[in-house]
């Protein structure tokens, strides 16, 4: 521990983690009932309560945040505290890397063991010889062992893109940090929006190849282990992408409309940028074992 | 609480020394103990629960035949059992003893995240509504184990699989919130001179706990995400006819679970570890190789998840890389049951339940653990998967390990907790009454399990009659006997001895220096460690 001891922050009861736990339950209770519903072609309340759990949550994170900027544009925070949040925020980012570990995995599985093994590989040549004798083992899997076909995505075109655009919105944020960290508050925002930019565009892009996928190539989410993997992993990340250019904006938000941090004090927007960067990283992996390799 | 002079008009200008009045205090609290306090009510209140399943289980195989339920609803009974002792009891049960304890033992005021602490609580009594509700929907609750294999979850299962899904997808929210909250505790707000060689085990055993909860629950959400794409929307994941495979559920689920069991049984180390030296009055044998021992299980708890998964048809190497890697665990749990009773040896011993719980832990988490070492040997295993020998040995891990450091625990830090000693008496009775029904319940499971009676079945071959017999009259002592648990607790809220700071003579650590009940905020002000 350092050489002066500084006093705790314990914060006041708050009335916002209630308000978080119920919308998690709708949320839950909602997606459980709504995934049936659509599943099943059949009305019911579970998209609603789903939408209203959503809400509640965006009210909750909304005063939830307010109440923590508030207190800590009042100064109530120590050197400590903004080490707690430090910390929090690598750990949460940490078990996200978790959550990506599980669908690459997967992905790996299937191309290292499940897709050979299916073809004879290993010690299992009599199974595939009953069992699916007319199935050869590729990568991407354009053929099932069921039958179902699809076209692959290939790197070349949009996917290269959006890496550069990806890659380039990386170092226009880590511009962005120098210029918040020198005190041209002109650089900060100009390279900030531009990340955002970057962003927005990564995400229209990704939109296009999807449609792109589903209407040329036939490549869908249901077109066998390759089109899974393929959509829950960009899917995921661009779940992701979006969270992050949403913090990013706030942050933006708070600088422009609000003149919010400085170049001691800057959680919100490091914790962003850390968050942001992690999103580049995840899809540098993407980019390299789902499209190129 | 707070002293930060800066600010006029913010939440510090009012320092605030009790806690708030009536509904809201449980709400909106960020006390850590009030906190503390809610997580262990919800793990009793969901014991009992998962506690009537067991009975409803045990109910139907006192005799052979079906007598009381329908197999399906059986089955969604050992699905649920184990979801509730396994996320609502135990789990829950440590993060409470962990929210108590941690701050006061390494001289914190707080958690460090107390609002996202309160959130991570208030998650789990809405996960497990959601959970319970499902069993009441058409088509029923979810009825394929606690372990959801596919297809069992996914091309077999019924409506109540989206919801299963969502329930553990914000109970995973919920556990790792609290992890993290943990972890930052530990590494920012310890007192000066509280180095990390200096830190309770207890306090260590959580450390590495969370970070194993860090690491894999986002795995668990993966492998329950991929069931509910596969089964609703298409994807196969989990099935050849797409490319996918089955077992690969089984990797993903186990490369979860397995580190899943050990943090269901680390806090339980902790727990051992502060209440041993107390009684025999002599400091911990080998604080260090403590550590060490803990850190070298969880780190190999990351290379052992497929001994589940022996007899799924894996190549030769990784059934003997998988086996090998497990012996190995027996080489750290040996140093820690080792240093326990080193700690013990020439001690000057006395008995009282908290002591009972944990030396009932030692010897009988031992016997679980030698269960564990004969079900790691590949082709023994190959007779034991999936019988009663298996579920012998994870209860003995469970209940008597970690459920009986929980009440080993709940007793020792009682006192302390409402400034009121418990009643010896009723405890003791508590402690042989379980003790020794616990061994009628569990202990016979290992030989009809090596007779060959597959575990999950509601029915079962007649030569297995008297043991069934003999283990639903334990399982029905034991849940009877934890009745005497809540009498005794409620008792000592009510009133009682008056507890002293120190509690137990031999106790060391900061939780005893100060007064009992501990007070709202217990450090204002840091502590000195010397």
């Amino acid at each position: 521990m350092s050489e002066k001891y500084e006093h705790y922050y314990v914060p006041d009861q708050s009335p916002w983690p209630i308000v978080g736990a119920v919308a998690l339950f709708m949320m839950a209770f909602g997606a459980g009932h709504f995934v049936n519903d659509v599943t099943k072609d059949q009305s019911g309340y579970g998209g609603y309560l789903l939408l209203a759990g959503v809400a509640t949550l965006i009210f909750m994170l909304v005063g939830w945040f307010r109440n923590v900027i508030d207190e800590s544009m009042h100064g109530l925070y120590s050197k400590q505290l903004d080490r707690s949040y430090r910390q929090g925020m690598s750990w949460f980012i940490f078990s996200e890397v978790m959550f990506f570990a599980a669908f690459f995995g997967a992905l790996f599985y299937a191309r290292i063991i499940a897709i050979p093994w299916l073809d004879g590989a290993s010690n299992n040549a009599s199974t595939a010889a009953v069992l699916w004798p007319a199935f050869e083992a590729a990568w991407p899997l354009l053929k099932t062992p069921g039958g179902t076909e699809t076209q692959s995505m290939p790197w070349q075109g949009l996917p290269l893109y959006n890496t550069l655009i990806l890659l380039a919105s990386s170092v226009t944020l880590q511009f962005a940090h120098i210029g918040l960290e020198q005190n041209k508050r002109g650089q900060l925002k100009l390279m900030l929006g531009l990340t955002i930019l970057l962003g927005a565009c990564f995400l229209y892009l990704q939109g296009v190849e999807y449609i792109h996928a589903y209407q040329d190539l036939g490549l869908k989410l249901d077109s066998g282990i390759y089109g899974n993997t393929f959509f829950l992993l960009t899917g995921f990340h661009g779940l992701h992408v979006t969270l992050g250019a949403l913090f990013l904006l706030i942050v933006f938000l708070r600088i422009v409309l609000k003149n919010h941090f400085t170049a001691h004090k800057h959680f919100a927007f490091q914790a962003a940028a850390w968050y942001w960067h992690f999103v580049d990283v995840v899809w540098l992996c993407l980019f390299i074992f789902v499209y190129v390799l | 609480m707070s002293t930060v002079t800066t600010d006029p008009h913010a939440h510090a200008e009012h320092e605030h020394h009790g806690p708030a009045k009536g509904l809201k205090r449980w709400l909106y609290t960020t006390n850590h103990k009030d906190i503390g306090t809610l997580y262990l009510l919800f793990a009793l209140t969901m014991f009992f629960i998962g506690g009537a399943m067991a009975m409803v289980i045990r109910a139907e195989l006192f005799q052979p035949g079906l007598q009381i339920v329908e197999p399906d609803f059986f089955n969604q009974m050992t699905t649920v059992h184990g979801l509730i002792m396994v996320f609502g009891a135990v789990m829950p049960a440590f993060t409470g003893l962990a929210n108590w304890l941690v701050p006061m033992m390494i001289g914190a005021p707080d958690m460090a995240l107390p609002r996202m602490n309160n959130w991570s609580f208030w998650i789990l009594p809405f996960a497990f509504s959601i959970l319970l509700a499902s069993l009441f929907m058409e088509g029923g609750g979810p009825g394929f184990g606690w372990t959801f294999y596919a297809p069992l979850s996914t091309t077999y299962s019924s409506d109540s699989t989206a919801l299963f899904v969502f329930s553990v997808h914000i109970m995973g929210i919920s556990s790792i919130m609290g992890a993290i909250n943990v972890i930052v505790t530990i590494m920012n707000l310890r007192a000066p001179g509280m180095t990390y060689m200096k830190m309770p085990l207890f306090v260590w055993t959580w450390f590495i706990t969370a970070y194993l909860l860090i690491a894999v629950m986002p795995v668990l959400a993966g492998a329950v995400t991929m069931v509910l794409t596969d089964k609703y929307f298409g994807t196969s994941f989990f099935d050849a006819a797409g490319g996918g495979d089955p077992v690969l559920f089984q990797h993903i689920f186990w490369f979860f679970g397995h580190p899943e069991v050990y943090i269901m049984i680390l806090p339980a180390f902790g727990i051992v570890s502060s209440i041993v030296p107390t009684f025999a009055r002599k400091p911990l044998f080998g604080y260090a190789s403590m550590v060490y021992a803990t850190s070298s299980i969880a780190l190999l708890s990351f290379l052992v998840w497929a001994h589940h998964m022996f007899t799924t048809g894996m190549p030769v190497f990784a059934e003997l890389f998988f086996m090998y890697c497990t012996m190995l665990i027996a080489v750290p749990t040996g140093v820690k049951v080792f240093n326990w009773v080193a700690t013990m040896w020439r001690g000057a011993m006395t008995f009282e339940v908290p002591m009972m719980f944990a030396l009932a832990f030692i010897v009988l988490f031992t016997i679980g653990g030698f269960s564990g070492l004969m079900l790691a040997i590949t082709p023994a295993d190959f007779q034991y998967h999936d019988t009663y020998f298996v579920v012998a040995h994870f209860h003995y891990v469970l209940v008597t390990g970690a459920i009986f450091s929980i009440m080993a625990a709940a007793y020792y830090w009682l006192p302390k907790w409402t400034g009121h000693m418990y009643d010896e008496t009723l405890g003791q009775w508590h402690f042989w009454c379980s003790l020794i029904s616990v061994n009628v319940l569990f202990f016979p499971m290992h030989f009809v399990g090596l007779a060959g009676m597959p575990r999950r079945i509601p029915d079962y071959a007649l030569q297995f009659a008297d043991f069934n017999a003999l283990i639903s009259i334990g399982g029905f002592a034991f849940g009877l006997s934890q009745l005497l648990f809540v009498w005794l607790v409620v008792k000592c809220i009510k009133g009682g001895e008056k507890a002293t700071d120190q509690v137990w003579e031999g106790a060391e650590g900061l939780e005893w220096t100060i007064p009992s009940p501990a007070p709202y905020h217990s450090f204002t002000t840091p502590p000195e460690i010397k």
